[in-house]
């Protein structure tokens, strides 16, 4: 195959386009690190219910990966994450984030602990100059490794069932953020128990010479388990249920926000769980423990909010007349029948029990209208099934 | 002996989310309940192994999504998964499509009339018209027009102005709308039979009326009135089937503090000096209750269940004449692989939605014929399902559950009494006439289960069998249901409710009953107490 000129063709494809791209009848593709991602391939409320009853395949290979190695690699690791990366044992996952200097978050993603002295940091964002500026003194490689390694996540209740159908032995035993290594005609295929969904999930890595293979042994496993390609579209509404956040929707990269107010440190997010002071220095630390005494500037909360409006782009006001937050991501839950948004707030107005109200704009047939809905603070996840966590997984 | 607050008699969709609201308001609740099993006619049972069927009610848009919130239903197990459009086919071997997609949409129907893929829109926006003016009235108890008391005087006025919003033109066409024949309202859209054929459908359905009957446009709106997730009109099933529906009211129920007792009949409601003071179940137990709620039908609940001497002679008389006739019946079917059928390619997506063959309304017209004369349908109209296509907890992999619902079934033959012998040849009427269109189907059924009105009203005690618990027409709607004067839920005896499909807004897997009668009473507990 020739190469192209870079010009004749902006967007990269997949390892698994040639599979995703006759599916996508509708021809509605989005951007995500540079490659054509399918925002829909037919129906999105059947891809999105395909995640809450069924089993779907989503194309997560535009990913960014880095491959972390060598005897410091742990110590190295530690020292960049907030948390402690020595407590994740061999085959294991963590999700983490990772903080500048000020203390504010440069991305969340997942950690891979592949051996006792090599990891996988999966990300939003590009960090290979942040990585390899980190590393002087310790005796690490730090490779990008995104065009090497092909992903699907394959996520809902049938999913262990599909894996199961394509006799992955003991596969219903591993746990959540576990990892396994399988051999499939040959090629050695890694099965995380992560995602994106806050369901019953896996994601599945391997070799892109051998995606489509794998695509097709996936479909031919789950055809009579109801397995259904979905795009990013129906994807991001499972994400918003689960309570996630996701960077440069919920929050700005802290390395690309040109106004410092933008960015947020991990206690902002909701995230003080990922802050672990007692493991030594790591980057941010000094800023987070300073924070940690004078207080934060704001919170990520979750907002159930009155009425059947999602509350996309609304600002919250408190008593309604000062505004103290803006609305991040929203939606009609299908799932849990709840109108759920996630909501960055003034710290003060978080903190204060009840008198928030969404103010909502909806266009009613070409005439916009506001309306003023009460919210209430709630815990994140919003949907969240026992089958996510049970093990050995559950067939459906 | 224990006296409870409230009583609620059938663990029905109705019955159980009365409970619940009244629970949730700490009110002592106990529901009970005739069958060994709830849910009623929402109710889900495994009658062959690894197959799990909805035996009555099979689909849900109607479940208001206000009661779903209120009371946290999803926690208790409930999920509702939209499916995607329907098909009719014709007796040539074609078929005419829905499909969620609006391109896709219109040009199925261009295939079979450019004219009626365009007036589509035109039919959508009407029907729209109608949903907006109605659905604001489900929630409510409906006012008393004959009534000056305030709350009375503003609903009506609430409803004057929502008619009024209408517009001169939509003021007509509403008036027409509530009390013209379906097969008028198409014809002024439609060009197609077929297409005619494919809407009719849901204005007959579970109603003792044809599709040139007056007052079958208004049944067409009862299908269309519900939603999911926000998309009016649309249907889903419930994950589990609807019996998932009835499990999550009762857990929503028994949190809140209530109780259920199964295989606890009601011989009859204890009336003292005018008041409803209890229940005595036919073991000889009584128990006893500040208030009785019935979610049983009109007629089961004041000529089976009362003294006609505790009621007015009048109220009694309007029992007796309360039109509650049946006219469907189901089939439940468990089946070895998916069914083909003919002309429709195995991946259109139509299939996962409501499949039916009746291809004319002259068709639907001859089927009503053979229901008034006392029979089943030669060819009747089915609205056939396979929602183990999106369910996979239906069915085990590879085989299928299949709902059909059948309309017309006469709740009494012209020829005598139902038997067993006639239900199965019912059953088989129906199996010939779809093996016409899926030559595969006969060989696929593993089990099938086969009810008729007399089924309904042995198994489930809706009086002939009739699904909405009464007719859905004009003299028996709104203010009209059960009956003028009685349809805020509070009966003629004191302290004695009614939270059915019987009471307003209606039959369907709703809710609206239920929850619209808790409100009233916890209203009058409430005022009681402090008197």
């Amino acid at each position: 195959m020739t190469t192209k000129p870079l010009y004749q063709t902006p967007l990269l494809e997949t390892p698994f386009h040639a599979r995703t791209a006759p599916l996508n009848r509708v021809n509605e593709w989005s951007r995500w690190a540079g490659y054509a991602t399918v925002d829909c391939f037919t129906d999105l409320p059947g891809e999105y219910f395909a995640i809450r009853h069924a089993a779907t395949l989503f194309d997560v290979s535009p990913m960014v990966k880095y491959r972390i190695a060598g005897t410091d690699a742990e110590r190295y690791m530690n020292r960049l994450l907030t948390r402690d990366v020595r407590k994740l044992k061999q085959g294991r996952v963590a999700y983490a984030i990772w903080c500048n200097d000020d203390g504010k978050v440069l991305d969340d993603g997942t950690v891979f602990r592949l051996g006792a002295s090599e990891f996988l940091l999966n990300a939003q964002e590009r960090h290979l100059a942040w990585l390899q500026d980190s590393a002087p003194g310790y005796d690490v490689t730090v490779e990008d490794v995104s065009e090497s390694i092909a992903g699907l996540a394959l996520q809902g209740p049938l999913s262990c069932t599909v894996l199961k159908a394509m006799e992955l032995d003991g596969i219903a035993d591993l746990k959540p953020f576990g990892i396994a290594e399988f051999d499939v005609a040959g090629t050695p295929l890694t099965v995380s128990r992560t995602g994106f969904t806050g369901d019953l999930g896996y994601e599945l890595w391997i070799d892109p010479a051998r995606a489509l293979d794998l695509w097709d042994r996936l479909m031919e496993a789950g055809a009579l388990h109801r397995l259904t390609p979905i795009g990013s579209q129906a994807l991001n509404l499972a994400r918003i249920e689960a309570g996630f956040i996701q960077t440069n929707a919920d929050f700005v990269a802290a390395d690309h926000a040109v106004r410092p107010t933008r960015q947020r440190s991990p206690f902002e997010l909701g995230l003080d769980w990922l802050v672990d002071f007692d493991k030594g220095h790591f980057v941010g630390r000094r800023a987070l423990l300073r924070e940690r005494e004078t207080g934060s500037r704001y919170r990520l909360v979750g907002l159930d909010i009155e009425g059947r409006k999602p509350a996309h782009d609304a600002l919250i006001y408190h008593g309604k007349s000062r505004q103290v937050g803006m609305v991040t991501s929203a939606m009609w839950s299908p799932t849990a029948k709840r109108n759920i948004a996630l909501a960055t707030l003034d710290a003060a107005a978080a903190d204060k029990a009840g008198g928030l109200w969404a103010e909502i704009y909806v266009n009613k047939e070409m005439k916009w209208e506001k309306t003023a809905a009460r919210c209430r603070i709630v815990a994140r996840p919003f949907f969240d099934p026992p089958r996510r966590r049970a093990t050995p997984a559950p067939d459906y | 002996m224990k006296t409870h607050d409230v009583i609620v008699i059938g663990a029905g969709h109705n019955g159980l989310t009365a409970a619940a609201y009244l629970a949730r308001a700490g009110l002592d609740v106990l529901v009970v309940e005739r069958n060994p099993y709830i849910g009623g006619a929402t109710v889900s049972r495994e009658l062959h192994p690894g197959f799990t069927y909805s035996n009555c009610s099979y689909v849900s848009s109607l479940m208001r999504p206000e009661i779903m919130r209120d009371l946290d239903l999803p926690k208790y197990g409930l999920q509702v998964t939209p499916y995607n459009g329907g098909l009719t086919m014709t007796r040539d071997g074609d078929y005419l499509a829905s499909y969620n997609d609006h391109d896709m949409n219109r040009r199925e129907l261009a295939r079979h009339s450019l004219r009626d893929a365009e007036s589509y829109d035109r039919y959508s926006a009407e029907i729209m018209r109608q949903c907006r003016f109605i659905r604001p009235m489900l929630m409510k108890a409906p006012p008393d027009p004959a009534s000056l008391r305030p709350r009375d005087l503003r609903g009506l006025l609430q409803m004057g102005r929502a008619f009024r919003d209408l517009g001169e033109a939509g003021m007509y066409d509403t008036i027409r709308f509530w009390t013209m024949s379906i097969a008028d309202f198409l014809d002024q859209y439609f060009e197609t039979e077929l297409v005619k054929a494919h809407f009719a459908g849901s204005s007959i359905i579970g109603t003792g009326l044809g599709p040139r009957s007056p007052g079958s446009a208004y049944v067409l709106l009862h299908h269309y009135m519900g939603e999911v997730d926000g998309t009016i009109g649309a249907w889903g099933f419930a994950r589990g089937g609807m019996g998932a529906i009835s499990r999550s009211l009762a857990g929503a129920l028994q949190a809140a503090g209530g109780e259920i007792r199964a295989d606890a009949p009601v011989a009859h409601i204890i009336v003292n000096k005018g008041t409803a003071v209890g229940v005595a179940l036919e073991s000889g137990e009584e128990i006893r209750a500040r208030a009785v709620v019935s979610n049983m039908d009109f007629k089961r609940t004041f000529l089976n269940a009362m003294d006609p001497r505790d009621l007015p002679k009048d109220f009694l008389k309007a029992a007796r004449n309360f039109k509650i006739r049946g006219s469907s019946g189901k089939l439940n079917i468990a089946l070895d692989g998916m069914p083909t059928f003919r002309g429709v390619p195995a991946d259109c997506p139509a299939l996962q939605g409501d499949l039916h063959v009746t291809d004319t309304i002259e068709d639907f017209e001859r089927a009503y014929d053979d229901w008034k004369n006392g029979m089943w349908s030669r060819r009747p109209y089915v609205d056939l399902m396979i929602p183990s296509q999106l369910d996979p907890t239906m069915a085990p992999p590879g085989k299928h559950y299949m709902s059909i619902f059948v309309q017309y079934v006469p709740p009494k033959l012209a020829d005598g009494p139902w038997t067993p012998e006639k239900r199965d040849a019912f059953g088989k009427t129906v199996i010939d006439m779809l093996s016409e269109y899926s030559p595969d189907l006969k060989d696929l059924i593993l089990h099938m289960e086969v009810r008729t009105p007399h089924e309904l009203e042995e198994e489930i005690g809706l009086t002939e069998g009739n699904i909405f618990q009464g007719e859905l027409t004009m003299d028996q709607i709104m203010f009209n249901r059960p009956t003028p004067g009685y349809a805020q839920y509070r009966m003629p005896v004191k302290h004695l409710y009614m939270c059915g499909s019987s009471t307003h807004p209606g039959g369907g897997v709703m809710g609206a009953p239920g929850a619209n009668a808790a409100r009233e009473i916890i209203a009058d507990m409430r005022a009681g107490r402090k008197a």
